[in-house]
């Protein structure tokens, strides 16, 4: 997909239709350009709390204190954010505290940035390590059954869940 | 560097949640988890044995899901130092029902009594104000601290205090280190029985 065709898909709506389902109500994020129009959307949802952070961080432990306090959360972010979370999951995993993760993947498909390489390559392995369940969208036709699979196995099951979007899916970002 | 502390971290941690009432606690991990213990076990306590640098942001996320609860983080230098963007996020969103007290002995106190880098004149309130916190305050004494608890239970938050204390170590308070159990049993006490969120 080229950039031009980003404002046409229809994948982050379908998303949110998913969290909106998922009654979820907190959503943290660092702004990222592939997750533009789902951050748009739920900052504009006055049944959602969009809360923007400094680093990734900080959205795990602010959605293990939601669920302390009985609401759920999503944590939106780029693939270079997830090396920012990796002792932080410990909370998520430790604990079991249900972690909704959506990962736009950069540094893998017509990357032109060779300085997201490094963690589009080590996302996946990374957050297995970490003890996350990584699901995956490689096509946008799977983003709502993708998401909602991840959801619900991280509410019913207390589990932290990823879902990688393929760099594909989102649109290789073009600097002319 | 001002005068020595004189206040004792296990006595400031009791005033902090002396007749708490229905206060959510939350400390963070190391000697502010064995002090909050050492308090007195309550279930609406949330013990960290690690996750460092979150605690403020684990208050964060519970009072935004619980704005008519009163939410404390009460944490170390140490830990807060870790995660200062914290301050800037939650500034941003100003909650009202939250307060996060620093109790700075200007050590890492786990790892044998390490001076961090408020022992060499870093200012956590004063990050705290310049991200844009507007209740700010800075307690070195009995009288300051027994003004700031009613305003960590009653004032609009978001507030944020640093509290001066002696680099002492006091004996460990144990409980449980089982995530899992101090998570149902907070949620439980909190929100009853009912599955899910």
């Amino acid at each position: 997909m080229s950039p031009d065709t980003r404002a046409t898909a229809t994948w982050p709506d379908e998303i949110y239709s998913v969290l909106v389902d998922e009654k979820i109500r907190q959503v943290a994020y660092v702004p990222d350009a592939g997750h533009t129009r789902l951050i748009d959307r739920c900052r504009a949802n006055p049944d959602m709390k969009a809360v923007m952070l400094t680093t990734e961080e900080e959205g795990i432990a602010m959605l293990a204190g939601a669920w302390l306090g009985g609401e759920r959360g999503v944590l939106l972010m780029q693939s270079s954010g997830v090396g920012n979370c990796i002792n932080m999951l410990s909370l998520a995993t430790v604990c079991r505290f249900p972690l909704l993760m959506l990962v736009t993947m950069r540094g893998e498909w017509g990357e032109f940035n060779p300085w997201q390489i490094p963690m589009g390559k080590g996302t996946p392995p990374i957050l297995e390590q970490a003890g996350v369940l990584v699901h995956r969208i490689d096509h946008a036709a799977e983003a709502t059954e993708t998401v909602q699979a991840a959801a619900r196995i991280a509410f019913n099951s207390d589990r932290a869940a990823a879902v990688l979007i393929a760099q594909r899916v989102i649109g290789t970002k073009a600097f002319k | 560097m001002s005068a020595t502390p004189t206040l004792e971290r296990r006595a400031v941690m009791r005033k902090l949640v002396a007749d708490r009432g229905d206060l959510l606690v939350v400390p963070g991990l190391g000697s502010t988890t064995y002090d909050l213990a050492a308090a007195g076990d309550h279930p609406l306590n949330f013990y960290l044995w690690g996750a460092m640098g979150g605690a403020a942001m684990i208050g964060l996320g519970l009072a935004l899901a619980q704005p008519k609860r009163r939410v404390l983080v009460a944490t170390g230098d140490g830990e807060m130092l870790m995660g200062l963007g914290a301050l800037a996020t939650i500034a941003v969103q100003q909650p009202k029902n939250l307060a996060v007290v620093v109790i700075d002995n200007e050590r890492y106190a786990e790892t044998g009594l390490q001076e961090t880098h408020t022992a060499h004149g870093c200012d956590i309130a004063g990050m705290a104000a310049s991200a844009g916190i507007k209740s700010v305050h800075s307690v070195r004494t009995e009288a300051e601290l027994a003004t700031l608890v009613p305003l960590l239970r009653q004032a609009p938050g978001p507030i944020f205090a640093t509290i001066k204390v002696t680099p002492d170590r006091p004996p460990f308070v144990l409980l449980s280190n089982d995530g899992v159990y101090i998570k149902n049993r907070f949620r439980e006490a909190l929100l009853g029985t009912a599955p899910g969120a």
